[in-house]
């Protein structure tokens, strides 16, 4: 069936990510839920540091950058001055669960009314791929030169588990690894504006994306090892549901 | 009738749409674009419209309109 599909005017034009880097399709996805809720207009995106902040230059909309990890710390200040607005941060793992994981689980832990896009591909992207918190165990990494050894590293972390003890308004874990997985985690992104749109506390979509650049795979194999392998230890899911 | 127009000089070549597509559509340039990579060319021909290459793309390489 024929269909209508446009970019988003939230996306510029040309994007800064690697081939095949699975950014472009998550910053598209973000950029088309707010565009259908019709709140392109008033969404102000804030980053950190990583490749993640890369999404500043190509997103159309207010935005700004914050210190390593402190995304949640400036968007607590930017949706308590701006109730009205909707305000979520765009992190990767190297930012979010290492360097900002006390911003993260204590914005979780006030339960403020933003939301976190949490994209995860397992290692620290623009430095050149060290091994981040949520390295999988045994993978290589330029940190890793034999795989990650949870003897000496401990294992992997999982940010959605962790934060569904404090009970905030919406968490689940997508990927974008399938047509199927990239339709229902766009539906994830939608039900945790929606959960901020009527100030039920924070929410927070982790997605689970291919670094081929990192992972020294070639894109296709990349894709292919998020459905095969990440998601093995990252189940996908609504860990808490909205009202529960 | 709806058309898909292809962005060749967007495209990284990382052939994620050519995964997707069930119609077989999806080729590859033998030359790059100015970034320097293999573009993907669509046969309108074999193409249904479908939008999966768009959905998948994460270069924003198709619009279907």
């Amino acid at each position: 069936m024929a269909v209508t599909r446009v970019k988003p005017k939230l996306i510029g034009e040309n994007n800064q990510y690697c081939s095949g880097c699975g950014h472009g399709i998550l910053n598209r996805l973000v950029a088309e839920v707010l565009e259908e809720l019709g709140r392109a207009d008033d969404a102000i995106l804030v980053t950190a540091v990583g490749c993640a902040c890369m999404m500043n230059e190509l997103w159309q909309g207010d935005n700004m950058q914050a210190a390593h990890g402190r995304a949640p710390a400036s968007a607590t200040a930017i949706k308590r001055l701006r109730p009205e607005n909707i305000v979520f941060t765009y992190q990767g793992d190297g930012d979010l669960s290492s360097i900002g994981i006390a911003e993260i689980l204590h914005a979780t832990a006030r339960n403020e009314k933003f939301t976190t896009i949490f994209a995860n591909n397992g290692v620290f992207g623009m430095t050149g791929g060290q091994m981040a918190p949520t390295t999988l165990v045994g993978q290589k990494t330029t940190t890793t030169h034999f795989g990650r050894d949870p003897q000496f590293t401990g294992m992997p972390v999982k940010i959605v588990e962790l934060l569904a003890t404090l009970k905030p308004a919406y968490l689940a874990r997508g990927s974008v690894d399938s047509i199927k997985n990239i339709n229902t985690t766009k539906k994830y992104i939608r039900n945790a504006f929606e959960a901020q749109i009527d100030s039920e506390g924070f929410s927070l979509v982790e997605v689970l994306l291919p670094c081929p650049t990192n992972w020294h795979l070639t894109p296709e194999q990349a894709l292919e090892r998020v459905g095969s392998t990440v998601e093995a230890y990252y189940p996908l899911g609504e860990v808490v549901k909205r009202g529960e | 009738m709806s058309e898909v127009t292809v962005y060749a000089e967007k495209c990284k070549g990382c052939r994620y749409c050519a995964g997707v597509c069930n119609q077989d559509a999806i080729s590859f340039s033998e030359k790059s674009n100015a970034a320097g990579y293999q573009f993907a060319q669509v046969d309108p021909e074999k193409c249904i419209q479908c939008g999966l290459c768009y959905t998948v793309c994460p270069d924003c390489v198709f619009e279907i309109a």
